[in-house]
């Protein structure tokens, strides 16, 4: 068969079987027992030419409602946020993308330097002293964080707030089981942040870390001042969980006493993409640098004395450690991470405010629009950036249902809290970027009224 | 490669005293520009300080780069002129599965429909993404010859850590506590790592003179704390494990279950299938076989197969279709393991591994192995009377080769690698795997030419006869990059891992 990236001729073949020695391509596979021989053809979707295959995959795209044809109020995680147009091309230069992790640093300064600046950004962002190349996800750079304070404090519970993202709770528990850790889940409170009484009277001698999420999944900011001490006190670490994109005016966790922050940077300029893939990044207090799962990259000179980078503090990694690594990770989501990095240039100092103000803006006059007509309320009174709930009003139609609705009207309406929180069945959990118009938002208003 | 702006305007940032070619793009910083182009708010203004109380609000401004949009693009392009990637030229780096990454996967996984959709939105307006990972789970369950694949993984350790925390979970319901997962010395560094994550203790046992699994050492080491062997077959030396059927034998007669690292997968599609072998868990890397770009590391996809047994404690959700046609999330596994990533895995690598697959279908992936297993032999006998050969028959898709020659001669395997950077080569992976001294582990996959193949072949022979010649040179090399051997040492020891450009 001819295909357009197999360059090996007939011709070709036979030389090289000549000078391999063989008469057939099988005689290389004769040291595979005949008894696991595969025989016959693999039960695989069948080849496509390539107008054949971009018909079908237009086809297969066609049949999900996305970003440019529906107006999203969904959040819990991932956001429609502007993508400057800038970063797609930055990503598109194939001599980022089609590059394996920088082990050759002499040939691959341009990626190691694109990551030493994302970690200076995340360093810039959260206030901490060291970041890393970046994470999975945020949620795993959750569980990784809850490893890490174990390993720490060498205790073994785990406190995290109900409010943290529940797919991120239940990562950290998948990653607890496998280190014979103990989860506790911290109660909230009626503003929707997290109890701090509940909080104090699970801290105990076994406390490894206090894990929070700000704004947390209800969108509330948590008060991580007041968090700081109670952790502190009980010789635990703190760990919070904060979306990236808010830290433009929002106090950065670090200057606040968290000894390691988390989070996802998809809302810096990553597509949404059914969720993946993002990039977590993962920050920490200077004493627990060499305790840091991933990768990092160091400045150093090369021997003319001249600036260049490099993987660095690998004795904490599997290569080296194997089993007594710091983490099973060995990759890190680099050319996200260089997403995350060309948003930052292209928004810069200003930009960063600019945008934040503008989700806050548009998600307080949505907030206000959406109660106007007193249909929905907003049960929490805890503040916000982009993100709030409603409750529907009682005996009206389910979420889901809702949704479904507001989905023939080219809506993607908001997110149901009563999915993974039974007291929140019959509310909704809306997120408004700067992505909505107000005309979006007043449509958005307009329809929930008229099918409530 | 410069340029306009070698000097730091920030004299103040500690990297203003070392001389450089390339200024970071906070050193470019210029107070007044922009490169975002913002809408003006459409909704009435309010004051910030009345919803944001001052104690959320950042005391001192993020200090971001203030650049226009031709700084930002002339910087990230002359960083990815300081980079190597695939088509840029020949990248055999063993055990990484350096292949072409074709087009039509970047312009698929680009489709509005696949980029700019929500995770969350209602299954009824998402049935397009859900048949392509259904269809992608049961490619995968055939390729493999699993029963039941999941898609939610990220990388190759991630899906090590899911199966074994499988694995651990079958024993548990069975009331087995079962604590030791056994690893052959040619191992990947992740197969002990992961092993630990998950909660077991490594035992390494050492390979035979032939490069394989030592079938006496494997049953000294089983037991009934057995939980798992974890194999990679072929091995990472390029071998295929002969006696794979044995392996599987003991193992599983002293209660233990076998995980397959899929890292060389690339060597066996439609030749031969784990799940045939009797491995009950199989991890593939896609960022590997199925040719989706490693964007200078990651992200990947690492998905796992289970045999029937296993199923019930698959992470959740999986894609299922219902009878009508339609297709949801399946998320009643009461076993389940749990979650093991956010959402359903690295959605957009997995659009673009199912489209590779949909160019070759099932006799295209059978030949591009069968190529991948023709350039590594015919590489390995074209360099076999210039280099030590460890284990000389053959390969698989890679085979390893040892520099103890040169060192003689007081050239290095780093040595080697370095001097092919002047030649305009991403070198072999070297010093692994641990077993094989001075190893250069070559892996050049199906997507490269006869002709790329020789004229790197004579680039090897060429540096054997300098090695001889002229060992100075090689030691010395590269003459040709921008930086060259940096100073590993120092990185580490004073460790500047951010510009403190704040």
């Amino acid at each position: 068969m001819k295909h357009r990236y197999l360059p090996i001729t007939e011709q070709d073949q036979k030389e090289m079987m000549e000078t391999i020695g063989i008469t057939s391509l099988d005689d290389m596979f004769q040291d595979i027992p005949d008894k696991v021989r595969f025989k016959g053809e693999l039960d695989i979707s069948k080849a496509l030419d390539e107008q054949s295959l971009l018909r079908y995959m237009r086809g297969l795209a066609g049949r999900n409602a996305d970003f440019d044809r529906f107006a999203s109020f969904l959040g819990a995680g991932i956001y429609d946020h502007h993508l400057p147009v800038v970063i797609n091309h930055v990503i598109s230069r194939s001599e980022f993308y089609t590059a394996y992790t920088p082990y050759q640093p002499e040939i691959s300064q341009g990626e190691l330097q694109a990551i030493f600046e994302f970690q200076s950004y995340i360093c810039e962002l959260t206030g901490m002293a060291v970041a890393n190349a970046s994470m999975y996800d945020g949620a795993t750079a959750l569980a990784e964080a809850g490893a890490l304070a174990h390993g720490a404090t060498k205790r073994s519970r785990l406190l995290v707030s109900c409010a943290v993202h529940p797919e991120a709770r239940a990562i950290l528990r998948t990653t607890a089981r496998g280190l014979n850790l103990e989860v506790v889940e911290i109660g909230l409170t009626p503003e929707g942040v997290t109890d701090l009484a509940d909080l104090t009277s699970k801290l105990s001698s076994d406390t490894a870390a206090v894990i929070i999420q700000s704004p947390n999944f209800f969108g509330c900011l948590e008060d991580i001042g007041a968090v700081e001490p109670l952790a502190h006190g009980a010789g635990a670490l703190l760990v919070v969980s904060a979306n990236p994109l808010t830290l433009g005016l929002l106090e950065a966790p670090g200057k606040l006493g968290a000894d390691i922050v988390v989070g996802d940077c998809q809302p810096l300029g990553i597509p949404a993409a059914l969720g993946g893939p993002t990039c977590g990044y993962f920050a920490v207090a200077e004493s627990w640098m060499r305790r840091m799962p991933g990768r990092i990259v160091g400045q150093t000179v090369d021997r003319a004395d001249k600036r260049g980078f490099v993987l660095t503090l690998q004795a904490r990694e599997q290569h080296i450690r194997r089993e007594k690594a710091t983490s099973n990770i060995c990759s890190n989501q680099a050319l996200l991470a260089l997403c995350a990095s060309v948003y930052l240039s292209t928004m810069g100092k200003q930009g960063i405010r600019d945008v934040g103000k503008l989700n806050v803006h548009k998600a307080h006059y949505a907030a206000n629009r959406l109660a106007a007509s007193g249909k929905l309320t907003l049960p929490l009174t805890g503040s916000f950036f982009n993100e709030f709930a409603v409750k529907l009003p009682d005996g009206a139609a389910n979420v889901q249902e809702l949704n479904s609705k507001l989905l023939q009207r080219g809506i993607i309406g908001g997110y149901d809290l009563g999915r993974d929180y039974p007291a929140f069945a019959g509310h909704m959990l809306i997120a408004v970027t700067e992505q909505r118009t107000r005309e979006d938002i007043d449509a958005f208003a307009a329809a929930l009224e008229e099918l409530l | 490669m410069s340029d306009n702006t070698n000097i730091p305007v920030n004299a103040t940032t500690p990297t203003a005293t070392t001389a450089h070619d390339k200024a970071l793009i906070f050193e470019m910083s210029h107070p007044g520009r922009v490169a975002y182009a913002l809408p003006e708010s459409d909704v009435p203004e309010i004051d910030l300080n009345e919803v944001l109380p001052a104690k959320f609000q950042r005391q001192a401004a993020a200090e971001l780069p203030e650049v226009y949009e031709v700084d930002v693009i002339r910087h990230y392009t002359a960083l990815s002129r300081r980079n190597f990637g695939i088509d840029n030229g020949f990248y055999p780096l063993g055990s990484c599965t350096m292949k072409y990454n074709p087009k039509i996967n970047e312009d698929v996984a680009r489709f509005p429909g696949f980029a700019k959709i929500h995770p969350y939105q209602p299954e009824e307006s998402l049935q397009g993404a859900l048949e392509l990972l259904y269809n992608l789970q049961h490619d995968l369950q055939a390729l493999t010859g699993m029963d039941r694949v999941t898609l939610q993984p990220a990388a190759g350790a991630h899906g090590e850590w899911t199966g074994l925390m499988m694995i651990r979970s079958y024993h548990e319901s069975r009331g087995e506590k079962r604590t030791k997962v056994i690893c052959p010395d040619s191992a990947h560094g992740t197969n002990p790592a992961s092993a630990t994550v998950a909660g077991f203790e490594t035992i390494t046992i050492k390979s035979n003179e032939r490069g394989l699994v030592n079938l006496d050492e494997l049953r000294k080491a089983v037991g009934p704390d057995t939980a798992a062997l974890m194999l990679t077959n072929p091995n990472t030396l390029g071998l295929f494990e002969e006696q794979i059927v044995e392996i599987a034998e003991i193992v599983h007669e002293a209660g233990g279950l076998l995980y397959y690292d899929g890292a060389n997968a690339n060597a066996i599609m439609g030749i031969t299938r784990p799940g045939d072998m009797g491995f009950d868990v199989v991890h593939l890397n896609l960022h590997k076989t199925m040719s989706t770009p490693h964007g200078g590391g990651g992200p990947g996809a690492g998905p796992v197969g289970v045999k029937q047994k296993l199923i019930p404690f698959l992470p959740t959700p999986l894609v299922a279709k219902r009878e009508d046609g339609s297709f949801y999330f399946d998320h009643n596994y009461p076993q389940s393991i749990g979650r093991v990533k956010g959402f359903y895995g690295n959605f957009g690598i997995l659009v673009r591994a199912y489209t590779y697959i949909r160019t070759y279908g099932p006799e295209g992936l059978r030949k591009v192995s069968e190529f991948a297993v023709l350039n590594a032999n015919y590489m390995l006998a074209r360099l076999t009377p210039y280099f030590d050969v460890p284990h000389p028959r053959f390969c698989k898709h890679e085979f390893v080769l040892s520099g103890n020659r040169q060192k003689k001669l007081g050239v290095r395997t780093l040595d080697i690698a370095k001097r092919l950077l002047d030649f305009g080569y991403h070198p072999p992976t070297i010093y692994f795997p641990l077993n094989v001294e001075e190893c250069i582990m070559i892996e050049p996959t199906e997507t490269e030419s006869k002709q790329t193949l020789d004229a790197f072949i004579d680039t090897m022979i060429a540096i054997a006869k300098e090695a001889e010649e002229n060992p100075e040179l090689v030691k010395n090399a590269p003459y040709t990059t921008v930086v060259s051997r940096l100073d590993e040492a120092l990185a580490a020891r004073k460790p500047v891992l951010n510009c403190s450009c704040g």
